[in-house]
């Protein structure tokens, strides 16, 4: 077969001399887009570590839960705080071995397994060209008017949609599914993932998008555009981290150990607001890249942590669910 | 028909058969060997099977009616641009769902171009989302496929029956029925059925134009519990209820088509002498200026999006490209492997039944296909490395119930008004395709042979499950774009794309139908 030695000389072309160790890490797929932070990242650390750094995308959960313990990974890089109990149970993961003490994360963090490396938190983004007078707190959300709409992602399809219903949840608790009643007259539509609602935004087909607290410092950043604001509510915005891992039967636990002390420097730390338009998760606000500490953030955060969130989970999908079927 | 010596051999066709069952039970079986106990199907599931037929019927019976006047109108007129507008048909069915999705919100959506000339003379505005808007982006896909199967069974009417018609001045009305009609329910139950599958199966965009969670699909279901719970044995349960519902429309369309002919010609070039003037000319024109706006409005927008975006479109989206049209290529060969031989051992069959198993490939969700592939695939090899391989192969059992679609019925006629002349002449096997089939099945060749790589080339399809950093597809890249805000410079990728998408498909389609009239 013809395209069997195609696809073997291009795998060929990639192999690395063996002297070399090599440290797989497993990343998200938008990590190691060249837009992404993976690139730097592997640059830099392949300064200090005498390694090659190799990432391999995909779907980082279901993969691994696939793999097993056939698994090539050592280190695992972007899991989300809702699939780090699943990622858990697996029994795949050995401690971070790292000082939590040294994070700042606006909330306390005491896992030892699972290490963040940025954070951002759940909003609603805005055009101030488009929309003149925001909601200020997610009560006035509720309360706008109906021609007023939003769009939203799939709290079963998008770890941001997921994020959203929790957020709800935190907010009204019992009373989510009123919640979610009153809102649902201004929800345009909601969609599989992220991109296809962020895209709806910037189009102008919705007023508002639920993104991310960190949204608008790639306007700003990236295109100086100043029009997106993040919509700040007094009621709290719902925290989102994401996290490394080390895999505990990994054949270069030296490496692996070095690569998650690298997380935690400022080298890598400084990276990650621009290269991955969120916040860092270990590095004072003094000494973020510049212009980030002005970025608007909210002053109360709301998080369930991960026992939490799989015990509401089903109940905060449900009222979501129930509401903007009727 | 007594005694009928089966011209072409049904070996092979029986092996293409077998491989593709095989491709999909194994793949349940690798689900199957990890299944644990998990989840039944609850009243939310059952919903969302209630919303995918509904949808699915609404979405099959519009598209195939509607097809009806538009293959007409074309087929029966020659104009300016009309090799192009048939070219043209074949893109929104090639567009990634994103694309086409962002494409249709810029033209009907709330802020788009038709509320906005709506509001500029005075008129409410419409709401696209919704059970209708649905129906009406199902239709934008599948509308332009629906019409070129058909205007290709208009192709095998032949020229001498029209040329009567014109000698006996039948009216529009009684050629509809002596002559076209009886095309029609030979094809159109087939792609009624194919549609429907397809519609099935569909799920981002069923959601994003329902509003919400009341379009649901069974497809979504089936990828959230694939991709989020990770469970298993209720992704399993759900693929089996969508091969059913996929089963059963086959199954009751393809019993459906009545086992005649059309009856053989001589083969020459069509030349229609009906309908040339009056109301019938008028019809025909308002109905393809309707539709040619109706398809061309989003696809404009796409471009539009595109154009601006184009200069950010970074060197990697081009490297994407070339992997994307490796696997189109791959796809394209191992299609015709499996089509070919299949397509001639139904094609000799009675009735149509076994075009059902083509079916089977599309029907299973590509996410259970590429998952139960890696089940299987992990304990012995890295799947990365055969990421683009697999790619290919899913690719092509998706592409093959269209591909069947498109040569079956041109095939059955060959076989059966010139299977008897071959016959005599002691033409069997390879001679019988090299001289016979092949040249008269050229023009479908080649359509089946466009829609495969163009669908390749803009398939995000199982590559996203296990994807290597390096040879990123070009959709996946595209969505990468997107994930990372880059929202024009994804559009630039996104026109590229298309162009590559249609430019794969008009190469094929174009060296199919060369020197042959269309």
């Amino acid at each position: 077969m013809k395209y069997l030695t195609v696809a073997a000389a291009i795998m060929g072309a990639s192999a690395v001399s063996a002297e070399t160790p090599i440290l797989t890490v497993y990343a998200g797929d938008y990590f190691t887009s060249e837009w992404g932070p993976g690139p730097v990242i592997e640059a830099e650390f392949e300064k200090i570590c005498e390694c090659d750094l190799e990432f391999s995308t995909g779907d980082l959960l279901p993969r691994l839960l696939l793999e097993g313990k056939r698994t090539k990974a050592d280190v695992v890089i972007g899991l989300t705080s809702d699939v780090t109990a699943k990622a858990r149970a697996t029994g795949l993961f050995a401690p971070h071995g790292q000082d939590n003490t040294a994070l700042t994360l606006p909330i306390e963090w005491t896992d030892d397994t699972f290490l963040p490396f940025n954070y951002g938190h759940t909003a609603f983004i805005y055009d101030e060209t488009r929309m003149v007078t925001p909601p200020s707190s997610f009560e006035e959300l509720l309360n706008m008017p109906d021609d007023v709409k939003i769009v939203i992602q799939d709290p079963r399809t998008s770890i941001s949609g997921l994020a959203l219903v929790l957020w709800v949840e935190a907010i009204y608790g019992d009373k989510a599914q009123e919640a979610w009643a009153k809102l649902a007259p201004k929800i345009l539509t909601v969609t599989k993932d992220w991109s296809a609602s962020y895209g709806m935004f910037t189009d102008g087909e919705a007023d508002m998008v639920l993104s991310y607290t960190t949204s608008p410092a790639y306007h700003m950043f990236a295109e100086e555009d100043f029009t997106k604001h993040a919509a700040l509510f007094p009621e709290g915005h719902y925290f989102m981290v994401e996290t490394v891992a080390k895999v505990a039967q990994t054949d270069q636990p030296e490496l692996a150990d070095k690569f998650m002390a690298y997380v935690m420097s400022s080298e890598f730390q400084a990276i990650i607001p621009a290269a991955n338009w969120s916040l860092p998760s270990a590095l004072p606000e003094d000494e973020w890249p510049d212009g980030w500490s002005e970025l608007p953030l909210p002053e109360k955060v709301l998080f369930y942590d991960e026992a939490e969130a799989a015990a509401l989970q089903d109940k905060a999908i449900e009222a979501w669910r129930s509401a903007l079927t009727q | 028909m007594a005694q009928r010596a089966d011209p072409v051999t049904k070996r092979l066709g029986l092996a293409a058969a077998t491989l593709i069952v095989a491709a999909v039970l194994l793949a349940f079986a690798g689900i199957a060997s990890r299944i644990e106990p998990g989840t039944g199907l609850g009243p939310g599931d059952w919903a969302a099977v209630r919303f995918t037929v509904v949808q699915s019927v609404l979405s099959a019976l519009l598209s195939a009616l509607l097809a009806i006047p538009l293959a007409r109108a074309l087929a029966r007129r020659r104009f300016l641009g009309r090799g192009v507008l048939v070219t043209l048909l074949g893109a929104p069915f090639i567009l990634p769902v994103i694309v086409a999705v962002l494409g249709l919100v810029t033209v009907f959506g709330r802020s788009g171009w038709l509320n906005t000339g709506l509001a500029m003379i005075g008129l409410p505005g419409i709401s696209i989302y919704g059970l209708h808007g649905v129906v009406l982006a199902h239709v934008f896909f599948n509308l332009p496929l629906a019409t070129r199967l058909l205007l290709q069974g208009w192709q095998t009417v032949p020229a001498e029956r029209f040329r009567l018609a014109a000698q006996l001045r039948l009216t529009p009305a009684s050629v509809f029925r002596t002559l076209e009609w009886p095309m029609l329910k030979q094809i159109l139950p087939g792609v009624a059925a194919l549609i429907f599958v397809i519609c099935l199966t569909s799920f981002a965009v069923a959601l994003t134009l329902g509003g919400g969670p009341r379009a649901t699909t069974v497809e979504l279901a089936i990828y959230q519990a694939f991709k989020f719970d990770f469970d298993l044995g209720r992704a399993a349960m759900l693929a089996v209820v969508q091969l059913v519902l996929a089963g059963s429309a086959a199954l009751i369309a393809l019993w459906m088509i009545p086992p005649i002919s059309v009856g053989g010609g001589i083969g020459r070039p069509v030349q229609r002498w009906d309908a040339t003037h009056g109301v019938q000319r008028g019809l025909d024109v308002g109905i393809i200026v309707l539709a040619a706006m109706f398809l061309l409005l989003p696809l404009g927008a796409v471009v539009a999006r595109g154009v601006v975006g184009l200069g950010q479109v970074p060197l990697s989206v081009w490297h994407a490209a070339g992997a994307s049209l490796f696997v189109a290529a791959i796809s394209v060969v191992v299609l015709g492997l499996l089509a070919l031989p299949m397509a001639g051992w139904i094609a000799t069959r009675r009735t149509g039944g076994v075009e059902a198993i083509g079916l089977l490939g599309l029907s299973a969700s590509p996410l259970m296909i590429g998952t139960g592939w890696f089940i299987l695939i992990n304990p012995v090899a890295d799947p990365v490395q055969l990421a683009l391989p697999v790619t290919a192969l899913v690719n092509a059992l998706m592409a093959l119930p269209f591909a069947l679609r498109i040569m079956v019925p041109r095939l059955r006629d060959t076989v059966q008004d010139y299977g008897r002349l071959g016959e005599s002449l002691g033409m069997r096997g390879w001679p019988l395709w090299r001289w016979l089939i092949l040249p008269r099945l050229r023009a479908q060749i080649g359509f089946a042979a466009g829609l495969t790589g163009a669908l390749s080339v803009g398939d995000l399809g199982v590559i996203a499950l296990f994807a290597d950093p390096d040879r990123a597809t070009l959709p996946l890249q595209m969505y990468r774009l997107m994930g990372a805000y880059r929202m024009e410079a994804a559009a630039g990728a996104a026109l590229i794309l298309l162009t590559l998408a249609l430019g794969v498909f008009w190469i094929c389609d174009k060296g199919g139908r060369w020197h042959a009239d269309a």
